[in-house]
């Protein structure tokens, strides 16, 4: 340190407050991983006090940097925005969407060719499963979402990101869970609710973190510079604010005891299948839609370099949007022993959420009226376009299937995978990548991406993939749900269960091929990416800057 | 786009600046209010409607053999594949048994209603086969249905049971409102052995605990209690409870 | 219990159905007020603005 003549500076407030929590718990979680008898949870425990050391030390490092802490507001009057967060959640969104569709091309291999299965614990399909879903859903799509949001709140609000180093404790700690719950999930740790899987321990982490990154958005939208709170924030704070009261509602569960990683839920049967459905379909609408949306309203018009088509019907948009997605999660259990009137009120509310969907969709879409021309030569454009398609089939298709009629056949069959994915790659993956897309050249200070023909190979591949995929899982979800109830002259049931297992085997290569294309787009993207941090060409760099590579120049 | 480039005078937003800060609030306020409209009308009738939950006779709560079976379901994530929730579907009730009542899994936490059925229903699976086609097939399931896509498990019949902290999972259920009694709690390890140790001296005070349970060494395997030991028992349990001969289970066919 | 449910679905049916389609027309004469359309598309082009 001397030698390069940086002083120790005295640790501002926050940092010292980081330390002496993350200090603080090392020597508890070491008691708790010394006295449990579980070696999963005695790993999770170790991997906690592995991570404060690691905190105390970051923070701690902080002190010899030579940056000036707090970092300043603004340099020659220009915000000097935080990128540094956002960058870290752009990579790692890239490396775990990577990981989780490969995990989904193994468990789709696994349907078809069961053997993969290995007969092992940490390999089958029930245990790779949740992995697969939390990690394209909440590790690639929560990096997204944070790491956009960062980014959008700034840029909006013209100010820095609220917090020195609260950003990063939402990045890394919501990093953290991540890892809690999908090695979790390997080593058996389960509460086993369907997209709430991860055990009590890593529910309490993710509500600390959500509620930090709750305050970061806020501080930095009370300190901005702009005077109205531009629509894609509202998009963002309903997604962070509804997915904070959903995942505190399902998760209410009791642990064993403080050595076990088990916990039982509170509520029981009926009730809590209302509550896992009411958190399940809103992750969906909050997390996957209105999270997204956000994205849709900041890039899509920054892209197309036009204002979104009709600002007053953005704002119809997400009351009529958040209003109504909170009532249709009781269309995943119709004809179930939930009461008739819950059935009812979710699939009318469902039926009804069709409105606001096409409402933002047109929305989208119409941004471009007029530039048009702009899809033949920009395929990062083009690919948020066929997102916002995706989006409309999707929640055409959504409303379809919460009709009590379609339901009886649909539910339990493969045409809800398929509904599922054609809205997963489709539209939220597609968003993401176009985000990510614009996102690498602004924040590495590119003029632009490594190649934009390998953006085309991307689309065409992945798009092909997809529609493997859909089509796939439409012919087999709706032959099973007809093989299920096919009677023969007789009046007795035509197929055995293991006949209509046996038939679905074709589709089951087929999509596993459409999830490989998919796959392979994505490495294709990552390529590119690669090379565009490391090869591209420096757009305009600012002299007084360059020195200091945390204050992130504006684009 | 030039035309857009001149934002507003500085000082004139400053000295609005104070009701555009409140408005982030009025927004929290505003969301808070609307997604709570929807959630709060379908879910917290269910808790007070005495109608959600019919009375039915023979529910009881789980032994702490079939508890720890439970957990074994849930940690291999059986209900990715499996539902345990007949509809009242002519279909559903020919293939699998009288469409299930809301009490029938009034002690379940989590529900296991499940959301896709790559294998069949398994809510009334209990007592449908054997303990060794059961065993069998959770060994190796292609040995018994040739075109089954399920994975193996031959682990949980070489694992030995760890039931040491058993009572503390009952008073966790219990704290969510299942009706185990002290008695229960106090003897859950005793009466774990008990139910998969034939001829167990405390077999009758088990069995006074928890009528129709099913006391027998599930796995084949007397000397020591395994996984399969107890994932067999909640399998065979499942559906056995209630007594449907009591029911009109046509009355509500669709 | 049929009470319940009775005095339930008039609830809903009524004051429910008001709240619905306040809540709607409320939202919509925001968005569409002459006086905020100023304000509104200043804010469509916050993304466009650089810095």
């Amino acid at each position: 340190m001397a030698a390069t003549g940086y002083p120790i500076r005295r640790a501002t407030t926050g940092e010292m407050g980081g330390l002496v929590l993350a200090a603080g718990c090392v020597l508890p979680l070491i008691i708790i991983a010394a006295l449990t008898p579980d070696p999963a949870y005695a790993f999770h425990v170790s991997l906690a006090a592995v991570a404060s050391l690691v905190a105390v030390f970051l923070i701690g490092n902080r002190c010899f940097s030579p940056a000036p802490s707090p970092a300043p507001q603004e340099i020659d009057g220009k915000p000097n925005y935080n990128m540094d967060p956002v960058k870290f959640a752009t990579v790692a969104a890239m490396v775990w969407g990577i990981a989780g569709f490969t995990v989904g091309l193994i468990i789709a291999l696994q349907l078809a060719f069961p053997d993969l299965n290995f007969d092992l614990p940490w390999t089958n399909f029930g245990r790779m499963r949740p992995l697969h879903t939390s990690a394209v859903i909440f590790a690639f799509g929560g990096n997204v979402l944070i790491g956009t949001s960062f980014y959008v709140v700034q840029r909006t609000s013209r100010a820095r990101l609220a917090g020195d180093i609260a950003p990063w404790f939402v990045i890394l700690g919501y990093n953290f869970f991540i890892v809690l719950a999908g090695t979790g999930y390997l080593l058996g740790i389960t509460q086993g609710k369907e997209y709430a899987e991860p055990e009590w321990y890593a529910d309490l982490w993710l509500t600390i973190v959500w509620v930090v990154y709750l305050l970061v958005f806020l501080a930095t939208l009370a300190k901005r510079k702009e005077p109205h709170i531009y629509v894609a924030n509202w998009f963002y704070l309903g997604f962070i604010l509804t997915i904070a009261v959903l995942h505190i509602g399902n998760n209410l569960a009791l642990p064993v005891s403080i050595l076990s990683p088990k916990s039982y839920v509170i509520w029981s049967g009926v009730q809590d299948a209302m509550f896992q459905w009411w958190y399940g379909h809103n992750a969906v609408g909050f997390f996957l839609t209105a999270g997204f949306l956000a994205i849709m309203y900041y890039f899509v018009p920054k892209r197309a370099g036009r204002p979104v088509y009709s600002y007053r019907l953005s704002i119809i948009h997400f009351w009529a949007l958040i209003f109504l997605y909170i009532w249709a999660g009781p269309h995943h259990l119709h004809y179930t022993a939930l009461p008739d009137w819950a059935q009812t009120l979710g699939m009318t509310f469902s039926i009804m959420l069709w409105m606001p969907s096409w409402g933002g969709m047109i929305n989208g879409l119409m941004t471009l009226s007029g530039a048009w021309d702009k899809l033949r030569t920009d395929p990062v454009l083009r690919m948020m376009v066929v997102s916002l398609a995706f989006y409309g089939m999707s929640t055409f298709e959504g409303p379809l299937m919460s009709i009590k009629a379609v339901n009886s056949l649909s539910h339990y069959t493969d045409w809800t995978i398929g509904h599922v994915h054609s809205g997963a790659l489709g539209w939220v993956a597609y968003i993401s990548f176009g985000a990510i897309y614009c996102l690498v050249p602004w924040l590495w200070n590119r003029r632009e991406l490594y190649s934009l023909k390998l953006v085309n190979w991307h689309f065409w591949i992945s798009t092909l993939g997809i529609v493997f995929y859909i089509s796939a899982m439409w012919v087999s979800g709706i032959m099973q749900g007809l093989m299920w109830r096919a009677y023969t002259s007789l009046g007795f049931l035509e197929y055995s269960f293991i006949e209509t297992v046996a038939a679905m085997k074709p589709y089951y290569v087929i999509r596993a091929l459409g999830g490989g294309l998919f796959l392979t787009g994505a490495l294709i993207m990552a390529f590119n990416l690669w090379m565009t941090v490391r090869h591209g060409t420096v757009d305009a760099p600012s002299d007084d800057h360059a020195l200091q590579p945390q204050l992130v120049p504006a684009q | 786009m030039s035309s857009i480039e001149n934002p507003a005078p500085r000082k004139s937003l400053w000295l609005k600046h104070k009701i555009f800060e409140t408005n982030s609030i009025i927004l929290v306020i505003g969301v808070l209010l609307v997604i709570s409209v929807g959630g709060l009308v379908e879910i917290a009738p269910l808790f007070y409607l005495r109608n959600t939950i019919e009375k039915v006779e023979g529910m009881r709560p789980y032994t702490p053999l079939e508890l720890a079976g439970r957990a074994i379901y849930v940690r291999e994530g059986c209900y990715n594949c499996h539902s345990q929730m007949i509809r009242p579907l002519r279909d559903e009730i020919e293939r699998y048994g009288p469409y299930s009542l809301a009490a029938e899994s009034m002690y379940d936490k989590p529900f296991q209603w499940g959301s896709k059925r790559t294998g069949p229903d398994l809510s009334r699976v209990g007592g449908k086969y054997s303990d060794e086609w059961q065993l069998g097939h959770l060994n190796q399931p292609r040995a018994l249905v040739p075109q089954s896509i399920m994975p193996g498990y031959p682990f949980l019949a070489k694992t030995e049971l760890h039931f040491g902290d058993i009572a503390d999972h009952l008073r966790a259920n219990r704290g969510g409102g299942v009706p185990y009694t002290d008695a229960m709690i106090a003897q859950a390890a005793s009466d774990l052995e008990a139910q998969a140790t034939p001829d167990h001296p405390r077999a009758a005070e088990l069995e006074a605990r928890y009528p129709k349970v099913q006391i027998r060494d599930f796995d084949g395997d007397p000397k020591r209690i395994t996984e399969a030991d107890a994932l067999i028992a909640y399998l065979q349990v499942l559906g056995t409870l209630v007594d449907f001969k009591l029911y009109d289970t046509k009355a509500n066919i669709r | 219990m049929d009470s319940t449910y009775h005095w339930l679905a008039g609830f809903a049916q009524s004051a429910g159905l008001l709240y619905f389609v306040g809540t709607f027309l409320a939202v919509c004469l925001y968005a569409l007020w002459p006086s905020n359309r100023a304000r509104f598309d200043e804010a469509a082009h916050t993304p466009l603005r650089e810095d």
